[in-house]
C-alpha cells in the first residue's frame, strides 16, 4: 500500500456515456471493486461504468493489474470488495458459464482458441447456449437437427465473414496465422451474443496494417452489434483513436478516466509512463 | 488355423478393453483425472445384470439395461459426491480418491454379494459359428463384442463430433476456462462424461463376464489396469487410441498366452507397453506437446 504514488490526481466518476447512451442501464457497472492476493493488493476502489454502445480503454503500464481486473469482470476470480453488474445484475458468486450468459464475452492476452477445431466449430462452441437440437436428436440425425445444424452453421458463417475469415472456416484454429487467430477469437466472444465485449490486447503481435484494419473493425463491431466494447491495449495509436473513454490503472489503482485528450493531459498519466521528473 | 483362432480372440478380448480405456480416456481428456474407480464400475455392472437375471429371472437384454443405468447413475454419484468437491486442488489428491472409491467399491460388493464368486450366465444365446469344417470356431460372445464395441465407437465418434454436447467435451478438454468463458457449464459437462463412461463400464462389465463367467468383487481390478495401460498406450485422452491400444493389448494378451507363456502374458504385455512409451511417450495416437521454453 504504501509504493503507491503520493500525488495522484483524482478524477471525479462522471458519467462518460455517449449522447445515445445516456438514460440507459449501463452494461456494466462496476462499484468499489477490489482484489487481494494474499497481502498484496493487485486492484483497489476500481469504478467504471461503459453505456450499451460505448467503446472504452483501459490502459497502464505492465504489472498494473489490467487483466486481473479482466478477470475480475468475466467472474473468473471473486472479488475481495465490491461489486460488478453486468445489464443490472451482480455477478457476485456465480459460475463463470452464468456470467457469460449475462451478455459479457472476452478474448485473451495470449490466444485460447480450441486450437484442434476447425474455426467454425470453435464459432458453434461459442454459440454453445443458442444450439437447441436434443441428445436423441442430433445421434439420430433427425431433420429437426439438420434445421438446428443449418441455423447455427449459417449465423457461424455470417460472423465469420463479418470479420473476413469465410475462407478459413474448415481450417483448424491452430494452423491459422496469428493476426487471422486473433480476430477468430474475437467472432468466437461474438457468438455468445453478448452485451460487451472484453479484447485483451487484440493488437499484440500485430503489425501497423493489421492494426489499423481491427481498429475498423471494433468500430463496425460496435456499429453493427450495437455492444459496447472494453479493452486492454498497448497500442496507443489504437487506444487513442478507437476508444471514446479510457481508464488509466497503475498498482490496481484508477489514475484517471475520461476521454482520449483529457488522459493524454494528465500528469498522473504521464507520471505513470513516464516516470516523475526530478525537479530536485 | 489356430492362428486366426488366436487374433479373433484377441480382438475381442481386446474390444473389451477398448470399451473400458474408452472410460479412462474420456474422463482423462475432459476431467484432466486418472478414475481409478473406473474398473470396479464395471464390476458393479456385471453384479447389476447378474442380479437381473439370477434373483429376478428377467431376460438379458434388461440386465443389460439394468446395468447401463445402474452404473450411468453410480458415475454421476461417484463424481458429484468424491470428485467435484476437490476440482481445482492438485491432481494428487483427485488420484488417490480415486483409490479409495475403487476400495470403497470392491469392499461393499464383498459385503453385499460375499467374496465367494458368482458363476455368471453368458448375455449371449447365439450358437457358436464354426468355419473351415471346424478349423475356427467364433463363439457368440466374440462375435457380439466385436459388433458392440464396433457400434461403440461409432456411435462416440459421432457424438463428439456431431452434437452440440459433444462440442462443449472438446472444447473443455483444450481448455477448460476458455470453455466456461464461452458459456459452456463445465461441471455439467464432467458429469455427461463419467455417465458414459460409467454406461460403457456397464456394458464391458456385462460383455466380460459373459466371456469369463466368474464374478467376484475383484473381477473389475485387473482388466481396469490392463485398459488403463491401453488407453496410455493408444494416447491417453484420444478415443481412436483408447480404442486402437485395448485391441492390440487384447491381441498382444492372446498371443503371448498362445506362443510364449500363459504365466507371462502380463509381463510380456508391459514390456511391450514400456517399449512403446519409450519411442513414442504420448502413446500411439496422442499428441506430443511441446513444452515451450
Amino acid at each position: 500500500m504504501a509504493d503507491y504514488p503520493k500525488n495522484v490526481i483524482q478524477v471525479p466518476t462522471y458519467n462518460l456515456f455517449r449522447e445515445q447512451d445516456a438514460g440507459k442501464l449501463p452494461v456494466l457497472d462496476v462499484r468499489n471493486l477490489g482484489i487481494d492476493f494474499g497481502g498484496l493488493t493487485a486492484v483497489d476502489s476500481f469504478n467504471i461504468t461503459i453505456g450499451p454502445t460505448e467503446i472504452a480503454g483501459l490502459i497502464g503500464p505492465n504489472g498494473a493489474g489490467k487483466t486481473t481486473i479482466f478477470n475480475l469482470l468475466t467472474g473468473v476470480y471473486q472479488p475481495t470488495r465490491g461489486s460488478v453488474l453486468v445489464n443490472g445484475i451482480d455477478i457476485k458468486g456465480m459460475p463463470v458459464h452464468k456470467v457469460n450468459k449475462l451478455g459479457i464475452a472476452r478474448t485473451f492476452q495470449n490466444i485460447r482458441l480450441f486450437s484442434e477445431m476447425t474455426a467454425l466449430d470453435n464459432v458453434k462452441v461459442g454459440m454453445h447456449n443458442e444450439i437447441k437440437c436434443s441428445f436423441i436428436a442430433s445421434l439420430l440425425r433427425l431433420p429437426s437437427y439438420y434445421r438446428a445444424e443449418a441455423a447455427a452453421n449459417m449465423k457461424a458463417m455470417e460472423l465469420l465473414d463479418f470479420m473476413g475469415l469465410g475462407d478459413v472456416a474448415d481450417k483448424k484454429a491452430g494452423s491459422l496465422p496469428y493476426g487471422v487467430q486473433r480476430r477468430l477469437e474475437i467472432v468466437r466472444a461474438l457468438a455468445t451474443n453478448p452485451s460487451i465485449i472484453l479484447l485483451d490486447e487484440p493488437a499484440a503481435g500485430m503489425n501497423p496494417s493489421e492494426t489499423a484494419e481491427l481498429m475498423h473493425q471494433i468500430r463496425r463491431i460496435r456499429d453493427t452489434f450495437h455492444i459496447a466494447i472494453f479493452l486492454i491495449e498497448h497500442d496507443m495509436n489504437l487506444v487513442m483513436n478507437v476508444c471514446e473513454t479510457i481508464a488509466v490503472v497503475n498498482y490496481g489503482k484508477i489514475i484517471c478516466k475520461g476521454t482520449p485528450e483529457q488522459v493524454r493531459q494528465n500528469p498522473a498519466v504521464i507520471e505513470a509512463y513516464l516516470g516523475k521528473e526530478d525537479n530536485d | 488355423m489356430s492362428f486366426l483362432q488366436y487374433l479373433i480372440n484377441g480382438i475381442s478380448i481386446g474390444a473389451v478393453y477398448a470399451i473400458i480405456a474408452l472410460g479412462y480416456t474420456m474422463v482423462y481428456g475432459i476431467a484432466k483425472m486418472l478414475n481409478f474407480a473406473h474398473g470396479d464400475v464395471i464390476m458393479v455392472g456385471a453384479y447389476a445384470s447378474y442380479c437381473v437375471t439370477s434373483y429376478l429371472g428377467l431376460p438379458a437384454i434388461v440386465s443389460i439395461l439394468v446395468a447401463v443405468a445402474v452404473c450411468t447413475l453410480l458415475g454421476i454419484v461417484i463424481e458429484g459426491l468424491a470428485y467435484k468437491p476437490l476440482r481445482g486442488t492438485p491432481s494428487l489428491a483427485v488420484l488417490i480418491t480415486a483409490i479409495g472409491v475403487s476400495y470403497f467399491l470392491q469392499n461393499a460388493a464383498q459385503l453385499i454379494f460375499g467374496s465367494a464368486p458368482k458363476n455368471f450366465k453368458s448375455i449371449v444365446s447365439m450358437k457358436a459359428l464354426t468355419l473351415f469344417g471346424g478349423g475356427l470356431t467364433i463363439t457368440g460372445e466374440v462375435l457380439v463384442t466385436i459388433v458392440v464395441c464396433v457400434a461403440i465407437m461409432v456411435g462416440l465418434t459421432l457424438f463428439t463430433s456431431r452434437t452440440r454436447m459433444g462440442k462443449a467435451m472438446r472444447a473443455v478438454s483444450e481448455d477448460r476456462a476458455a470453455a466456461q468463458l464461452m458459456g459452456i457449464n463445465v461441471n455439467q459437462t464432467i458429469s455427461v462424461t463419467f455417465a458414459i463412461g460409467s454406461a460403457l463400464a456397464a456394458v464391458a462389465g456385462v460383455l466380460l463376464c459373459s466371456t469369463v463367467p466368474t464374478l467376484m468383487p475383484t473381477t473389475g481390478a485387473m482388466p481396469g489396469i490392463r485398459a488403463f495401460t491401453a488407453a496410455v498406450f493408444g494416447g491417453i485422452g484420444s478415443i481412436p487410441g483408447a480404442m486402437l491400444g485395448g485391441i492390440l493389448l487384447g491381441i498382444i494378451e492372446t498371443f503371448s498366452k498362445a506362443y510364449i507363456s500363459t504365466q507371462f502374458s502380463d509381463a510380456i504385455v508391459f514390456s511391450v507397453l514400456i517399449i512403446i512409451l519409450l519411442v513414442k511417450p504420448a502413446g500411439l495416437l496422442g499428441k506430443q506437446i511441446q513444452e515451450k521454453v
